[in-house]
């Protein structure tokens, strides 16, 4: 079920990243670069900001509609994922209960503030990088990060990882799928048959992994795996990276929010 | 035990990264030097094996509680450690990027914790030590259970460290160091056991692959058929003691801190935290000296202090904040409405 669940997950998100869109089209380089920057920026804000990291929402907004992401499946992988920041965060309303709020007769303690910081600064940073991947794709990750610097073994391992994930786990959905259509409640799910079946599957992948290498040799493998995409740093991508990064480092340095908020309120704060 | 982006801090993410690049950079220089081409399309299965290894829990006996398995040790001791190091990399890169595993920000401290102490502490310092020269199965056993709870004690301080460093939660050493380190060592043990089964089937079945990365020589001719055997070895092994143990009980770490913090999402009245807290703290045995906060009572807290808000600001912040995320997202549906059309 699991090893099912997750690879139409790998799966979907492999598709989306191949989509034909204004932001699929551009260089792999400046939307990792964006990101990066984006990352840094949110978490650079101090622990009690909340306000400070609405406007952040702009960057996912924007690029979610423009490359045609579709909203609840990037939501539903954002609340599924590692719960660790969520569940270590939950210690401050405890440990910090001063109060730094007061809205009428509700009191909000700096703890809960600072909560709702972590799990917006969450959504923010895991939402840039689904969202990085999905109008990317990974081999032009990969591509870019080689071209940034990154050690060529390394990309190639990593571009052989993701190969090899999907002939793993599309032939263990297969086996699993198989096991339960012929085994009834308690049989056939035991140890034993795990064993031989993940036993079989690693050998048929190693086996397929030879196969495959050896046949890209013989179709000129040379170790670099070349992408559809061209990458051609035009005008598009030095606005896209250069506003952006604009736009992330004024909201970070500005305080957006504030500002709208004293214009409807009348300026009073 | 992932690090997440949202509970580090810029300088601290920045810091991890530089020393994992170098890392990476080096370990990469090692394995072109030391090894052919064939063993690169062997990492890339021996990640991916490690990979789908990972995506079963198992249950920690007797706690409830779950982890899955590192790796760590297990590639280290089949790989040696540079390519063993490469390999840990690739997997939580991926990770980081397809299930948003940690972030990354901190995918460089996700890849120090987990890789560099098992490949390049806990693996030649204390496994090579102990399954010596001539290995037998109580010194690979010994062996991998030693090196994996090191390796996981490090990695688990690790944590604790780049967490605390960052500042952006209010838990203090001692009780983070408290919730972490046991956890983690009942996670260790588990790991020690489980690598320790693959490596001494593989051991029986092919030791020079062991010797092989012993003694960090290249693969060579040696046949992909043989290196197969092994591995289909170590993935029944890993297969029938992960299926016994899987379940879906949460990892070991938010177990742990579920345990520690008690029920408090039945306690969420503003006035109901004061008196609360004295109740989750009778529960909370793991945490001797869980104080509460009080003003200036630690360093980050310090640095750290919140300016005096009056409610008006924080009323302009409030409607603010609302209106900036309702405007974002009518500027996406704006902008989705606009591509709709014009396709």
């Amino acid at each position: 079920m699991k090893i099912g669940s997750s690879l139409f997950d790998l799966g979907r998100l492999d598709r989306i990243s191949n989509q034909e869109t204004a932001i699929h089209g551009l260089d792999p380089r400046v939307k990792v670069l964006v990101t990066l920057v984006f990352i840094v920026a949110v978490v650079s804000f101090g622990k009690h900001e909340v306000s400070g990291l609405m406007p952040f929402f702009i960057y996912p907004a924007v690029l979610i509609a423009l490359a045609d992401i579709p909203l609840g499946y990037l939501f539903r992988k954002i609340l599924i994922v590692s719960p660790f920041a969520l569940m270590i965060g939950l210690f401050n309303p405890f440990l910090d209960r001063e109060i730094i709020i007061n809205l009428g007769p509700v009191a909000i303690s700096g703890g809960w503030v600072s909560y709702i910081s972590i799990m917006l600064r969450f959504a923010l940073t895991v939402g840039a990088a689904l969202i990085l991947i999905a109008c990317t794709g990974f081999n032009a990750i990969c591509h870019a990060l080689e071209r940034m610097g990154a050690p060529r073994v390394f990309v190639v391992q990593l571009l052989f990882v993701y190969r090899y994930l999907f002939v793993l786990t599309e032939e263990a959905s297969r086996m699993v799928r198989a096991r339960a259509l012929r085994s009834f409640p308690g049989k056939g799910t035991g140890m034993r048959v795990f064993g031989y079946l993940v036993g079989h599957l690693l050998l048929r992948t190693l086996d397929r992994a030879q196969r495959i290498h050896l046949a890209m040799l013989s179709r000129g493998f040379d170790g670099e795996i070349r992408i559809l995409r061209p990458m051609r740093f035009g005008i598009r991508d030095l606005a896209f990276l250069f506003g952006w990064s604009g736009l992330i480092v004024a909201m970070r340095l500005y305080d957006v929010t504030g500002l709208l908020g004293n214009l409807v309120t009348g300026g009073a704060g | 035990m992932h690090m997440a982006d949202a509970l580090l801090s810029p300088a601290v993410g920045a810091t991890m990264w530089a020393a994992t690049g170098g890392l990476i950079a080096y370990s990469s220089r090692k394995v072109k030097e030391e090894l052919d081409e064939r063993k690169i399309p062997l990492m890339g299965v021996v990640g991916a094996f490690v990979f789908a290894a990972q995506m079963i829990n198992f249950t920690i006996p007797g706690t409830g509680s779950s982890g899955h398995l590192g790796g760590g040790m297990m590639l280290a001791i089949l790989l040696g450690p540079y390519a063993a190091f490469l390999t840990i990399a690739s997997v939580l890169t991926v990770q980081a990027l397809f299930f948003a595993d940690g972030g990354l920000l901190a995918l460089g401290a996700n890849i120090f914790n987990l890789g560099l102490f098992p490949c390049f502490f806990a693996y030649p310092l204390i496994y090579k030590k102990i399954s010596g020269k001539g290995p037998s199965k109580g010194r690979i056993v010994t062996g991998a259970v030693a090196a994996a709870v090191v390796g996981l004690q490090l990695g688990a301080l690790g944590v604790v460290l780049e967490t605390l460093v960052s500042g952006i939660t209010e838990l203090r050493f001692i009780p983070f160091l408290v919730l972490m380190q046991p956890i983690h060592l009942a996670i260790g043990v588990v790991e020690g056991l489980v690598t320790a089964a693959v490596v001494v089937f593989v051991w029986r079945a092919r030791p020079e692959i062991l010797e092989m990365a012993r003694s960090n020589r290249p693969i060579g001719n040696l046949s992909i058929r043989k290196v197969l055997v092994g591995l289909v070895a170590a993935a029944a092994l890993t297969g029938g003691a992960l299926s016994w143990l899987a379940s879906s009980h949460p990892d070991g770490l938010e177990w742990s801190l579920f345990r520690a913090s008690g029920k408090e999402e039945l306690q969420t009245s503003d006035q109901g935290i004061h008196a609360s807290l004295g109740q989750v703290q009778e529960k909370t045995a793991l945490l001797p000296d869980y104080g509460f906060k009080k003003p200036n009572a630690s360093i980050e807290e310090q640095e750290e202090r919140w300016p005096a808000v009056d409610s008006g600001t924080s009323v302009a912040g409030l409607v603010g904040g609302a209106l900036t995320l309702a405007l974002t997202v009518l500027i996406g549906l704006v902008l989705k409405k606009r591509r709709g059309l014009s396709k």
